[in-house]
């Protein structure tokens, strides 16, 4: 069992959602405990991934046993196994979240529906366990298809979102298969090891630098970068709330995953601009995201722009490509994570219980005070308060903008900090002091989706009071990986 | 002399323990109050029981856990740590049993809320003091705004809900530049540990550098510590009850933004630093400035609790003149009036609150005559302003005193200048108070005193402040401390 | 002369402008498979060879060099199976906008969505 712990996340997962249609169209009540427990067991999967890279380094799988450079394979080195255990673990939550909206919004298509996660969830964990460069691409493309199917199931404008959704993802997608095809071009190979060994070092023929292009600019559009985010907001704004956390919690997050994976583990070209596009892009992103967030007054849409604002900081780190600067972008892969669908629950549960999603009906306090108290914890880990797990990749991105000598991107990165109490107090204040008259009322949220509340907020917090046992344990061997 | 020791972290467990204990009494007041004091009780004894230990040379030191790598959550008990926790927990405890007494004259709502923020607050602000290196103190920094916040909109009228955000706006505002200053220190000279004496100068940064490291650590810590132009929150938090006043915005959360500043100028810079930069004399300049134009400003409120806001702004940079001018005595007279400050501030806002809950005044012009009605309090009251005017004796004139020679021995004319006219300007502000309420009422009520649990902690503290202004280390070795804070570990 | 590479990059960028200068949304579906196809030539052009043959090895010794390389050939199928399904999401979504809303417009499509359904209060 152990040998095969690369693919074991993926393939219970997609085993989930296989059985999910079978099993479900006869017991419909099963369809969300066994989503739950799929992703669990890709939970537990991935995290073992985690303690056996830790203890016995990292391991390349063969898929079916074709060796390599022919055969695709999967890798389960430090930045893939904590990911793969980052995007596992929220997806678990958030599904954990999604049973009482999901069986009440669905009814008959319930088993479709989490067949339907289940199989973006393989998608997600497939990109981050392969080690081949058109492998990512096919996940990319099953992740993208299942979001696309959820994001539509909401019927009225969420169909125009999911549309737009379609045609910028492929656009995305396909940019990424044209560059690897011209990597491919360069050097006859897919493999990602391979790739980056045959690489030319130091040439910067239009193939290689328009394959690089081609690439970098398709994972920018999947993983929402600004200027390329424009499906974002209308995907996660219109995204039927029992899935909006999934998809806003994990989906980009495997897109970064992608891009650091390319750009700085198969692309070892200091001497392109390569980073330093990601990081000002990211700068910008920081700014922008922040700003528009800033003004909404749609929950779901300021969340929508806050994570464009957060995959910024991401974009920060990856492009700043030194260790600190790397640790604070893994780790907030994870944070970024957690946060997200915290708040993207929370305000489900809002909308469970009868609440409308604009800012001044959102009134929770009364109610709802364990939701708001969550809301709160996810807002302070947004701003960076510590000991919020927020604070901590804050912390790193900014000593790693500061050992690269970037006084901009500090600003940037504190600035992005202002911008998010500005847009955090006023989902805050609207849940805390908001007119509860209009908002939720009734009771409290259902114990699931408590449940899931309650384990985010605390790995939120435990994430950053183990921020140093995880930079030192994982995110530094795997920030060394690229240096 | 540094030795592992479970005691600093064990000062924290009090108030973090009663947190939750509060939230979960919360149908059963009586339970819920008995965990705050317990909680305050425990807490100072704890931080108790370090003070010998600390005066004897020896420095506990906890690192429960790893905050980044090869920096750890470090709380070390030195002498301006332990003095600083000292005057917070003692004042808890006196705070706590008087909002006991002010909740229910008053009837607020949200009790538990307010008292497990207080907590919070608490467990924040033994962080802070107890912190030894500048990530630690950041975070437990930040983790007193966010607990504050709750009780600055307690009432969540209009007014409340606009105090705190400006609050927020303000301190949130100067966390960022105090994040700033934290994270390119600890890059510069690879630690941020606190050092007597300093330990900037050791990294080679070139002086332009360290000048915007000032500026930015002067705005992180002198939003809480109410520096001109930072302060407009402070006037503005008022509409908090007059316990949160008292105890946050007199002792907790702005001490904690001059504690800040205490740890910069002495023990990341060092006065030796500062005075080769020119930045010292910089922040003195700053400091008098906002200790003469608050105390003008305080001349012109009527509202008594904007008055005692506004007297506050103006005595905390006394802190702030004291450790930026650089003698040895001038840095004790400004830890030692953090402490003086905090007993005769919490007095007058005692006082203020009996009047509100009792009198239901809150205006200077209507306390004609209240002296008779309230004897014991005005009383109380009139010592308070008496002693925070700098007269002798009282615990203002201690701290006074230190200051005025420190600034003399470095020829600080314009802060010798500043203190003098502060001390006319605090007579002129709170003479007519005090002459008001003896005078003859239009209507004279019966003479009817707060409830007991309030007016025996401002009787307390106004005797104490009195006390330590004839002997200052009768009831706690705080000017030995003051001192030890200043001379070094 | 590189032909077949030119004519895959201008029928990329034919779907691209079809994807977003038109507005009728049946038509961005168009643009989107001539774009995914311009890729999937693309890569196809980079397996031919001259004089190559088709890749079926015939039993015997064999030089590999005669033939053309099927690693894209084979990539490509999963290719055209990703844009057949994204395809197929798509215009299932279209027949249901249709059905909702009458039209695949999308100037008139937003106008339309913008009406506020019953009940939902808007953005004050």
């Amino acid at each position: 069992m152990r040998a095969h712990l690369p693919i074991l996340p993926l393939l219970i997962s997609l085993t989930g959602a296989l059985v999910i249609p079978l099993v479900g169209f006869a017991w419909r009540r099963l369809c969300w405990p066994l989503a739950v427990a799929a992703a669990g067991a890709a939970s537990a999967a991935a995290i073992a991934g985690v303690g056996e890279v830790v203890a016995r380094g990292a391991r390349r799988y063969p898929v079916g046993g074709w060796a390599p450079p022919w055969g695709i394979e999967l890798v389960l080195d430090p930045l893939s196994a904590f990911s793969a255990a980052a995007v596992a673990t929220v997806a678990t939550c958030a599904l954990l979240a999604s049973g009482p909206g999901a069986t009440r919004a669905y009814g008959m298509a319930l088993p479709a529906f989490y067949s339907l996660a289940l199989i973006a969830l393989t998608g997600f964990l497939g990109i981050i366990a392969s080690g081949d460069m058109f492998n990512v691409f096919v996940f990319l493309e099953i992740a993208a298809i299942a979001t696309y199917g959820l994001v539509a199931s909401a019927g009225g404008p969420a169909l125009a979102a999911a549309f737009r959704y379609i045609v910028l993802g492929t656009v995305g997608a396909s940019f990424y298969l044209f560059g690897v095809g011209c990597l491919y071009a360069l050097t006859g190979t897919l493999n990602m090891a391979d790739l980056s060994a045959r690489l030319p070092a130091t040439s910067a023929s239009p193939l290689l630098v328009g394959g690089i292009a081609f690439a970098g600019v398709g994972l920018a559009i999947k993983m929402g970068l600004f200027p390329l985010h424009g499906w974002l907001p209308d995907a996660y704004t219109h995204a039927p709330a029992p899935i909006t956390a999934f998809i806003a919690g994990v989906g980009t997050k495997a897109a970064a995953y992608a891009m650091a994976r390319t750009m700085l583990y198969v692309v070892h070209r200091p001497d392109l601009p390569v980073t330093t596009a990601l990081a000002w892009a990211g700068g910008v992103a920081i700014i922008a995201g922040g700003v528009m967030a800033a003004r909404q007054s749609d929950a779901r849409r300021l969340l929508a722009y806050s994570s464009v604002s957060q995959l910024g900081y991401i974009a920060v780190g990856i492009g700043l490509a030194n260790e600190a600067g790397l640790a604070g972008a893994y780790l907030h892969l994870l944070n970024h994570a957690v946060m997200k669908a915290l708040l993207f629950v929370a305000v489900g549960a809002a909308l469970l219980r009868g609440g409308r999603p604009w800012l001044p009906a959102l009134g929770l306090d009364r109610t709802m005070p364990l939701t708001a108290a969550c809301v709160v914890v996810g807002a302070l880990s947004i701003v960076g308060v510590p000991p919020a797990g927020g604070f901590f990749s804050k912390w790193y991105l900014i000593r790693g903008a500061l050992d690269a000598g970037e006084p901009l991107l500090v600003a940037a990165l504190l600035a992005g900090g202002l911008l998010a109490v500005v847009y955090m107090y006023r989902l805050t204040e609207a849940v805390w002091i908001g007119g509860a008259a209009q908002g939720a009322g009734g009771r409290e949220a259902p114990a699931s989706v408590l449940a899931c509340l309650v384990l985010l907020a605390g790995l939120t917090i435990a994430a950053g009071l183990a921020s140093a046992t995880l930079v030192d344990t994982i995110l530094v061997p795997a920030a060394r990986g690229a240096l | 002399m540094p030795v592992s020791s479970v005691l600093p972290v064990l000062a924290l467990l009090p108030s973090a323990l009663a947190v939750p204990l509060i939230v979960l009494s919360r149908r059963r007041p009586a339970l819920r109050e008995t965990w705050s004091v317990l909680a305050a009780v425990s807490q100072t004894l704890i931080v108790m029981a370090m003070v010998p230990v600390v005066l004897s040379g020896v420095a506990p030191i906890s690192r429960p856990l790893s905050l980044a790598p090869g920096i750890p959550l470090e709380l070390r008990a030195d002498a301006a740590g332990v003095f600083f926790a000292l005057v917070a927990s003692t004042l808890w405890i006196l705070t706590t049993i008087y909002s006991i007494g002010y909740t229910r004259a008053e009837r607020e709502r949200r009790q538990t809320r307010y008292f497990a923020a207080f907590a919070v607050c608490l467990f924040a602000t033994v962080g802070i003091a107890l912190a030894g290196n500048l990530l630690t103190f950041y975070v437990f920094y930040e983790l007193l705004t966010v607990g504050g916040y709750p009780l600055v909109i307690h009432r969540e009228t209009p007014e409340a809900v606009r105090a705190g955000r400006v609050y927020l706006a303000y301190t949130l505002g100067g966390g960022v530049a105090l994040l700033a200053a934290v994270a390119w220190t600890v890059a510069l000279a690879g630690h941020g540990t606190f050092t007597a004496g300093g330990f900037l100068s050791a990294s080679g940064a070139s002086p332009v550098v360290l000048w915007v490291l000032g500026v930015l650590f002067v705005v992180g810590c002198g939003v809480k510590a109410a520096i001109l132009p930072l302060h407009t929150w402070l006037p503005l938090a008022m509409v908090a009850p007059t316990p949160v006043s008292a105890l946050l915005h007199a002792v907790a959360v702005v001490k904690a933004g001059v504690f800040g500043l205490v740890r910069v100028t002495g023990f990341v810079f060092g006065a030796d630093l500062l005075a080769d930069l020119g930045a010292g004399r910089a922040l003195a300049w700053l400091a008098a400035a906002t200790i003469v134009l608050a105390s003008l400003a305080a001349l012109a409120q009527d509202n008594l609790k904007r008055l005692l806001a506004f007297s506050t702004i103006g005595q905390l940079s006394y802190v702030v003149l004291g450790v930026a001018l650089g003698p040895r005595d001038a840095f004790t007279g400004g830890v030692m009036h953090m402490a003086s400050h905090a007993l005769m501030k919490i007095t007058l806002f005692f006082c203020a609150g009996a009047i509100a809950a009792t009198a239901h005044l809150d205006r200077v012009s209507q306390l004609t005559g209240i002296g008779r009605r309230m004897p014991l309090t005005m009383g109380a009251f009139a010592l308070a302003a008496f002693m925070l005017a700098g007269l002798p004796p009282g615990a203002g004139f201690v701290s006074k005193w230190l200051l005025l020679l420190g600034g003399l021995e470095a020829s600080a004319w314009v802060g010798v200048a500043a203190l003098l006219a502060s001390t006319l300007l605090n007579i002129a502000y709170f003479a007519p108070i005090v002459v008001r309420a003896w005078m003859p009422a239009a209507s004279p009520g019966v003479v009817a005193e707060a409830p007991a649990t309030m007016l025996v902690p401002l009787l307390v503290t106004a005797l104490a402040a009195l006390a330590v202004g004839v002997a200052p280390d009768a009831l706690a070795p705080l000017l030995t401390l003051a001192r030890a804070a200043a001379g070094g570990p | 002369m590189n032909y077949p590479y030119w004519v895959a990059v201008a029928l990329l960028m034919l779907g691209l402008y079809t994807m977003i200068a038109h507005r009728n949304l049946m038509k961005k579906v168009i643009g989107m498979t001539i774009f995914q196809t311009a890729i999937i030539l693309f890569f196809l052009v980079l397996a031919t060879k001259r004089e190559a043959a088709l890749p079926i090895v015939p039993p015997g010794a064999v030089d590999p060099r005669a033939f053309m390389n099927p690693l894209p050939h084979a990539l490509m199928l999963t290719a055209i199976v990703v844009m057949v399904a994204t395809t197929g999401v798509a215009l299932a979504i279209l027949i249901r906008l249709h059905a909702l809303y009458g039209t695949l417009e999308e100037d008139v499509l937003a106008e339309r969505m913008a009406q506020p359904e019953a009940g939902v209060a808007p953005p004050p």
